[in-house]
């Protein structure tokens, strides 16, 4: 029976580790290739850094990557903007007015992204609007400010619903109280929306392709142009190792500071019985 | 005129209406109207009468639901034993299988099709096998993370009685296990079913254009500049996935939408 138990929990590991490994191969030979100045993947020419040095070159790509910085950094604060204040009215709003609101705003949600890209299209070609980073900024707001909204409304839902009505009590204007009262109680939903929105707008292909001026480019649209026709440009290798590098570490950090966080609130509970 | 909090929404439902609601008009109602802009039925016609059109969207399907399924087949187990404490106790690991979402997609699609032709299998002689192995590389991680919340959420004590009555483990899989988690598995679904049907950059990086999914298809008629056939195609997406929502609601009373992991 032991033995059983031991050979059940070896299947379970290696089942683990070979999905993970599978997984990750493509990107792992990215990055084993991205030291290497070799044109050809599973060429190795010795180790070498001449990649990440071609990377800094490249002045195409590090435009991409500026604009990709740019309309995801723009879109985020903008749509955080948007979408807080869009639940915090809709929160203290009647229940006619929350019920079509709610839906609209799963709209984008569900909705496949060559829909709102072409819905988009459609909407500018008929207002005979001119591609710019405006259209762009449209698209990606369309595309992340939903998900701010449903991040910061459950933290109203779980506020203390009177701790607003005791600071106009206690003199407070409306403004000051929302400021210095509620919204220190929805920081937290509005950070994961501002990171959420961050997220969808890097990795963001179809809304940008549809709605982007012709020389625009992100890192998405530049790499897909070239890898419609030949493999991946020697230098992006180099790009995704630092990519995965920063998103290896951001995810790890979250982890960690998540759990303590979950360790935390685990200990109080305890605590409190 | 005096400030009210709900006049805050004001900007957030205005921006909606203009860039969400009306744009969806737009498609319905160029679905509906013939280049010169009168009302017809046209596109409905033109769609149906051609069997290239109902073949997309057939083939479509069949690479949904294979792509749907595989991902269920091999993220199921890996939740299974992600969500189970005697295997597993580090949440890294969870994160590890959720992360990949977060690298840039066009750059992970290009790394796998260049790695299968490296290993030998080409993406122009293979086409329908790269572009499932495409999929499923890439809706994977969305898979396991509703499974793995249900999974988490589940009564092992139901298991444990369910085996203590006797059910052998092949039973207690199928009636107590399955049914526990049928909530995560219709999220699950969804997350892969409805987004394959409409994805066009995986099969056509993965395919070398062999394989044309609806999504690359209402992207080739706009590239066209037929308006009026890509929005009625468009339509029927919309409609597609109505149904889907529609379909999910009533299995998952407690799903309540977004991607909140935080």
């Amino acid at each position: 029976m032991v033995r059983w138990e031991r050979f059940k929990k070896i299947l379970a590991k290696t089942y683990i580790y070979l999905v993970l490994l599978l997984m990750y191969a493509p990107i792992l030979v990215l990055v084993v290739y991205s030291f290497t100045d070799s044109d050809q993947l599973g060429i190795w020419n010795g180790f070498s850094f001449k990649l990440y040095v071609d990377l800094f070159k490249n002045e195409s790509l590090m435009d991409a990557f500026g604009n990709t910085l740019l309309i995801a950094v723009v879109s985020g604060i903008v749509s955080t903007i948007l979408g807080t204040l869009g639940a915090i009215g809709v929160f203290y709003s009647e229940k006619r007015f929350r019920q079509p609101v709610e839906t609209m705003t799963q709209l984008p949600v569900v909705n496949a992204e060559i829909v709102m890209a072409l819905s988009l299209a459609i909407l500018f070609k008929v207002l005979n609007t001119r591609y710019s980073f405006l259209t762009l900024l449209v698209g990606h707001l369309v595309l992340t400010v939903a998900f701010v909204y449903l991040n910061v409304k459950p933290k109203l839902m779980q506020m203390d619903p009177f701790i607003y009505e005791a600071a106009l009590d206690l003199g407070a204007s409306p403004r000051y109280a929302l400021f210095k009262v509620v919204l220190p109680e929805i920081l937290p939903g509005i950070f994961s929306g501002f990171l959420i929105s961050l997220t969808l707008s890097l990795d963001d292909f179809v809304i940008t392709q549809y709605l982007k001026e012709p020389s625009f480019e992100t890192v998405s649209t530049y790499i897909q142009k070239i890898v419609a026709k030949h493999p991946i440009p020697p230098e992006v290798r180099a790009l995704s190792t630092i990519l995965f590098a920063i998103v290896l570490v951001f995810v790890l950090a979250i982890t960690f500071y998540n759990n303590n966080k979950a360790i935390k609130l685990l200990k109080a509970r305890r605590g409190r019985r | 005129m005096k400030f009210r909090r709900k006049y805050l929404s004001i900007p957030y439902v205005l921006f909606l209406v203009c860039f969400v609601v009306i744009p969806v008009l737009f498609i319905v109602y160029y679905a509906f109207t013939n280049k010169g802009g009168q009302l017809s039925i046209d596109n409905l016609i033109r769609f149906f009468s051609d069997k290239t059109n109902v073949d997309v969207l057939l083939i479509s399907f069949a690479y949904a639901i294979i792509n749907t399924f595989i991902c269920l087949l091999i993220g199921y187990p890996l939740a299974m034993v992600l969500a189970n404490r005697k295997y597993n106790k580090s949440s890294v690991l969870v994160m590890l299988f959720i992360m990949p979402m977060w690298i840039n997609f066009i750059i992970r699609t290009s790394a796998t099709r260049d790695v299968l032709n490296w290993i030998g299998i080409s993406t122009g002689a293979h086409s329908e096998l790269t572009t499932i192995i495409g999929l499923v590389y890439n809706y994977l991680p969305f898979v396991v993370l509703p499974l793995y919340t249900t999974m988490l959420k589940m009564d092992r004590s139901q298991i444990e009685a369910s085996l203590d009555l006797g059910a052998n483990p092949f039973h207690t899989f199928f009636k107590t296990i399955i049914p526990m988690t049928m909530p995560g598995i219709v999220s699950a679904a969804t997350m892969v079913f409805m987004p394959t049907l409409s994805s066009y950059v995986i099969s056509d990086i993965l395919s070398e254009y062999n394989v044309v999914l609806f999504g690359s298809y209402i992207d080739l008629y706009f590239n066209q500049a037929d308006w009026n056939f890509g929005s009625f195609m468009a339509l029927i997406m919309l409609l597609l996935i109505g149904l889907s929502v529609f379909i999910t609601r009533k299995f998952s009373k407690d799903d309540r939408g977004g991607r909140s992991i935080w």
